[in-house]
C-alpha cells in the first residue's frame, strides 16, 4: 500500500539521534552516501553496515518500521539489480537463451542492491529522526551562504517542509479518491500501459485539484499568522551545537578513516 | 468605537476574462454595517453564500474593502501599513483543519506566529507553553497534527493563534468538518478563552447550538445582516429564521410549537433545563 | 437483495506493533428496501465496515452475503457488486474529475461497459433524481457550489443504477439547506424506487427522523441494532459511547423523572409536541 511510504515521515520519539543538530545530521547523511561510493569491497560495506546498525540502534526507531519504507523503491531496486546482473561483462556462470550471468554482475548487482537499500534507509534515519521545521532550519543555515548570490533559500527549505507535512496527507488522499471511483467501477489494474495510463486520469484530476485547494488554503492561514518570508523572523528552537555534535563529527572522522582504509585491504 | 467596526461595507468578488474584461460582479457584502464591542462572543449566521466568510476574511485584511471601511482595533484594514498589526491582533481559524497547521510537531506549529512577527527566543516559549495549556493540549506537543482528531487539530490550530497574543479571533466554521465530539471541545475550548482571557471571538457557524452559546448573534442573508441581538431574541424568532433557511435546536423549537399551540411558555427559550423549568408546573398542574 | 454480514472481523496491521481491531465479529442481515441508519463515533469502525459492504476492504474473518452468494467466494465479480450496491464516500464532491457535469456523471455506467444510450439515458435519471436542473449539466462540475457539488456526485454513484446506496455522512459540511435537500432526495430515492440505504450520519436528529433502523457500532463492534425508538432508549449507554439521543428525548424523559407520563419513546419535536399537548389537554 502507499501509505507505507515512510521516507520523509518523523518518528516522534526520544533518541540521541533525535536530539543531534540538524546540520550534524545532514553533514552524516551526505558522508554516508558519498562513503557507499567510497566503499569498493566487502570490507568497505560490512564497515557502512555497522555504521548503520549503530545508527538504526541510536535512533530508537523500529526497524520494521525503516524497512517497509523500502517497499516504496522496490521497482527501483529490482531494475538496477536486473541491470546490472545480466549486463555486465565478465566470468560467465549460467545463462539461458540471450541471458547470461557472469561473476562479476553478480557481484555488482550485490553491491548495487546494498548501495541503494542502504542510501534509502540512512537518509530515512535522517527524516525519521529530525521534524521537517528542524530540517528546514538545518538546511536554511547550511546553505545560508547562498542567500548572498540570490538564492533564496528560505523560501526554498519552507516549501521542502510544506511538502513533507503534505506527503502523508496527500497519500491518504489518493488512497481514499482511488477507493471512490472504484465504487464507481473504475480497474486501476488491469489493461495495457495506455489502458492504464488514462484510468489514472480520474484519480489525478482530483488529486491535484485537492493539492492547489490545500495550497491556496494553507497560504492564506500562513498569511493570517502573519508570514512574509524569513525576513525579520525569530527562531523558536534556534540551531546551537552542543558536546554531542562535535562528538559526532569525531565518529563521522573516523568512520570514513575506515571506509577510505578499507579501500586498501584485499577482498570481494 | 468597539473593537470592531465595519461601515457600510461593500465587497465584490470581480471576475475577469482573458483580457481582464469584468466578466462578472459577485457582490458578497453589500452595504453592512456592525460594531462589535471588546469581550463579546458573537455567532454569525447565515445559510452558504449569505457573505458571513467573506466578512471574517475582512477582518483580518485577507480581503479589503470594495467600498465602505472596515477598522480594527482602530485601525483601517485598507492601510497596507497596517496589516501585519491587524494580523497579530485578530487571529483566524479556518474550516479544514489540516489545511493550516505549518509545522509536523504540535508545538512548532504554535510557535510558527510569534516566529514570524520576531518575537524572541525565550519568549516564544513561554508563548507557546502559555497557549498549549489554555486549549488543553499540553499533552499532545511532541505528536505529529496528523495523528490527532479533528477537534484536538482545531484546538493546535486555535493555539497557534492565541500564541500571538491577539485581541480577537475570528473562526470561519471550525466546525464543520468535526464530529459531534469535536465539535463540544472547540466550542469549549473557545468559550473558555472568551470568558477567561476576554479575547473577543468571531464565530461563524451552521450549528444553532453553539450559536446558543454567544452573547450576540447576527444572521447574515443575501451580504447583509438581517437579524441580530442576544440568542434569546434571534431564537424566539422561528420562523423568521426558517426564512432564511436557518435551523433552531430542537428544545427551542419545541418550545416555539408548544406557545404557537397555546402553552404559556416564555419567549425564546434555548435550554433543555429551561424548558423544563417552565413546562414542569404546567404539565403537573394538569395531570 | 439482502446484504447478510456474518462474523465479519477485519484487523489493520495484523501482526505489527499498530495491530487494531477494526471490526470485532460483526453479524447482521439488511433485508431489502430497508432505510438504516449507522453511527457510532469516529473509528468506532463504521467506516471500515461499509467498505467491506461492497468488497473494497477484504474481512481478516467472517463474510459477507449479497443477495444469498458469498461476495468472497472465488469467481465472484466484485465490479458487479460495486454497481448494485452503491457506495457515497464522505465529501463525495472531491472525487468529480471530468470537464461538465453530465460526463462526471457518466463515469460509472461508462466503467460498466453499456451501451451509448444506456449510459446517457442513466446519467439523466440519475442527475434529475438528484435535483440537478439540465442548464447546469454542460458546466464543469468545479463551478457549482459546495451543495451542487456534493449532489453530482451522488448521482455519480446512482448512474451505477445500485440496488443499495451507502452514504458516508452525506451532509456533513453542508448548511441547514443544503441538508435538507440532500436527505430529502435519499428519502425520496427509497419511498420511490425502493432503494435500500444505508446512511452514516452524526445527526441523531436525522437518523430519528429518516432512518425506520439504527445500527451502532462502538469499539468495532455491534453496540445496539433496533428501531430508532428502541436504541434512543438506551441514551445512557450512548452517551457512555460518546453518542447522543436526540435532544428531546432528554426532555421526555427528564419529564417522566419528575413524575409526568409522557411517552418514554419520543425522538422528534412532532412527537413531544402532540404529547405534551395531549397531557395539557389541548
Amino acid at each position: 500500500m502507499i501509505r507505507d511510504i515512510t521516507i520523509g515521515q518523523y518518528y516522534p520519539v526520544d533518541s540521541v539521534l533525535h536530539r543531534l543538530d540538524p546540520r550534524t545530521k545532514l553533514f552524516g547523511t551526505m558522508m554516508f552516501i558519498i562513503s557507499l561510493f567510497l566503499a569498493s569491497n566487502i570490507w568497505g560495506y560490512l564497515a557502512a553496515t555497522v555504521f548503520l546498525a549503530a545508527a538504526i540502534r541510536a535512533s530508537k526507531v523500529p526497524f520494521g518500521f525503516m524497512v517497509r519504507g523500502l517497499k516504496a523503491i522496490l521497482f527501483l531496486l529490482l531494475l538496477s539489480v536486473s541491470f546490472n546482473l545480466f549486463l555486465t561483462d565478465g566470468r560467465e556462470i549460467f545463462r539461458l537463451g540471450f541471458l547470461r550471468i557472469t561473476i562479476e554482475g553478480l557481484r555488482m548487482a550485490g553491491f548495487m542492491a546494498v548501495r541503494l537499500i542502504y542510501l534509502v534507509v540512512g537518509s530515512s534515519i535522517m527524516t525519521l529522526t529530525t521534524t521537517p521545521n528542524q530540517l528546514t532550519d538545518g538546511l536554511e543555515k547550511s546553505l545560508g551562504f547562498l542567500k548572498k548570490v540570490g538564492v533564496p533559500v528560505h523560501e526554498i527549505s519552507m516549501m521542502m517542509s510544506i511538502a513533507l507535512r503534505f506527503i502523508p496527507i496527500l497519500v491518504e488522499e489518493t488512497d481514499k479518491i482511488m477507493k471512490a471511483q472504484m465504487a464507481r467501477g473504475a480497474d486501476f489494474e488491469s489493461g495495457g500501459l495506455i489502458q492504464k495510463a488514462k484510468s489514472m486520469v480520474p484519480l489525478l484530476v482530483p488529486l491535484f485539484i485537492s493539492a492547489f485547494r490545500r495550497a491556496t488554503d494553507l497560504a492564506m492561514a500562513m498569511e493570517a499568522r502573519c508570514y512574509h518570508g524569513g525576513e525579520g523572523r525569530t527562531k523558536m528552537k534556534p540551531l546551537r551545537y552542543a558536546g554531542r555534535d562535535y562528538r559526532t563529527y569525531l565518529v563521522y572522522a573516523f568512520y570514513m578513516a575506515v571506509i577510505i582504509g578499507t579501500r586498501f585491504l584485499p577482498g570481494i | 468605537m468597539g473593537i470592531i467596526k465595519a461601515s457600510r461595507l461593500i465587497f465584490d468578488y470581480i471576475r475577469r476574462d482573458e483580457e481582464e474584461n469584468i466578466e462578472e460582479i459577485d457582490r458578497a457584502i453589500d452595504g453592512l454595517s456592525v460594531d462589535v464591542e471588546k469581550g463579546t462572543f458573537v455567532a454569525i449566521l447565515g445559510h452558504n453564500g449569505s457573505g458571513k466568510s467573506t466578512l471574517a476574511k475582512q477582518i483580518n485584511g485577507i480581503l479589503t474593502p470594495t467600498e465602505g471601511t472596515v477598522w480594527v482595533c482602530g485601525m483601517d484594514t485598507s492601510d497596507e501599513s497596517k496589516i501585519w498589526e491587524i494580523r497579530k491582533r485578530t487571529g483566524m481559524v479556518f474550516q479544514n483543519p489540516d489545511n493550516q497547521i505549518i509545522a509536523n510537531v504540535v508545538e512548532e506549529d504554535v510557535g510558527f506566529g510569534p516566529e514570524n512577527i520576531g518575537v524572541p527566543t525565550e519568549d516564544i516559549w513561554t508563548r507557546v507553553n502559555e497557549s498549549l495549556e489554555a486549549v488543553g493540549m499540553t499533552a499532545y506537543r511532541y505528536k505529529s497534527p496528523n495523528k490527532l482528531s479533528g477537534g484536538q487539530k482545531q484546538r493546535v490550530a486555535i493555539a497557534g493563534v492565541m500564541a500571538m497574543r491577539p485581541e480577537c479571533i475570528v473562526l470561519d466554521e471550525p466546525t464543520a468538518m468535526l464530529d459531534p465530539n469535536g465539535r463540544r471541545e472547540v466550542i469549549r475550548t473557545v468559550r473558555k478563552l472568551n470568558r477567561q482571557e476576554g479575547i473577543t471571538v468571531l464565530l461563524i457557524t451552521h450549528y444553532m447550538e453553539e450559536a446558543v452559546q454567544a452573547d450576540r448573534v447576527i444572521v447574515m442573508d443575501d451580504g447583509k445582516i438581517v437579524m441580530d441581538g442576544t440568542p434569546r431574541e434571534i431564537f424566539s424568532r422561528v420562523d423568521e429564521l426558517k426564512s432564511y433557511r436557518l435551523d433552531v435546536p430542537q428544545v427551542t423549537e419545541l418550545a416555539y410549537e408548544l406557545r404557537k399551540a397555546g402553552v404559556n411558555l416564555p419567549e425564546g427559550i434555548l435550554s433543555q433545563e429551561e424548558l423544563l423549568e417552565s413546562l414542569v408546573p404546567l404539565l403537573q398542574a394538569a395531570v | 437483495m439482502s446484504i447478510r454480514v456474518e462474523h465479519l472481523t477485519f484487523i489493520y496491521n495484523q501482526g505489527t506493533a499498530l495491530e487494531q481491531r477494526a471490526l470485532d465479529d460483526v453479524s447482521f442481515e439488511i433485508p431489502n428496501g430497508q432505510f438504516v441508519g449507522l453511527i457510532g463515533h469516529t473509528g468506532s469502525g463504521k467506516s471500515t465496515l461499509i467498505q467491506h459492504l461492497n468488497g473494497l476492504i477484504r474481512p481478516t474473518s467472517g463474510t459477507i452475503f449479497y443477495d444469498g452468494t458469498d461476495i468472497y467466494s472465488e469467481g465472484y465479480s466484485l465490479r458487479q457488486l460495486r454497481s448494485k450496491v452503491g457506495l457515497v464516500f464522505q465529501y463525495p464532491e472531491h472525487q468529480l474529475f471530468e470537464v461538465d457535469v453530465f460526463s462526471d456523471v457518466c463515469y460509472g455506467p461508462k466503467n460498466l461497459g453499456l451501451s451509448q444510450e444506456e449510459i446517457k439515458s442513466r446519467a439523466e435519471d440519475a442527475l434529475r433524481s438528484v435535483g440537478m436542473k439540465e442548464k447546469y449539466w454542460d458546466q464543469s462540475p468545479f463551478e457549482l457550489s459546495g451543495g451542487q457539488k456534493r449532489r453530482v456526485a451522488i448521482a455519480g454513484v446512482l448512474a451505477m443504477n445500485p440496488e443499495v446506496l451507502i452514504l458516508d455522512e452525506p451532509t456533513a459540511g453542508l448548511d441547514p439547506r443544503g441538508r435538507d435537500e440532500i436527505l430529502d432526495e435519499i428519502k425520496s430515492l427509497h419511498e420511490e424506487k425502493g432503494m435500500t440505504i444505508i446512511l452514516v450520519s452524526h445527526s441523531m436528529e436525522d437518523m430519528a427522523r429518516y432512518a425506520s433502523r439504527l445500527i451502532v457500532m462502538n469499539h468495532g463492534k455491534k453496540a445496539f441494532d433496533g428501531t430508532p425508538k428502541e436504541v434512543f432508549e438506551h441514551y445512557k449507554e450512548l452517551e457512555a459511547m460518546g453518542l447522543a439521543a436526540p435532544q428531546v428525548t432528554y426532555i421526555a424523559h427528564e419529564l417522566r423523572e419528575r413524575g409526568i407520563p409522557v411517552d418514554k419513546d419520543i425522538t422528534t419535536v412532532e412527537e413531544a409536541r402532540d404529547a405534551i399537548l395531549r397531557l395539557l389537554g389541548k
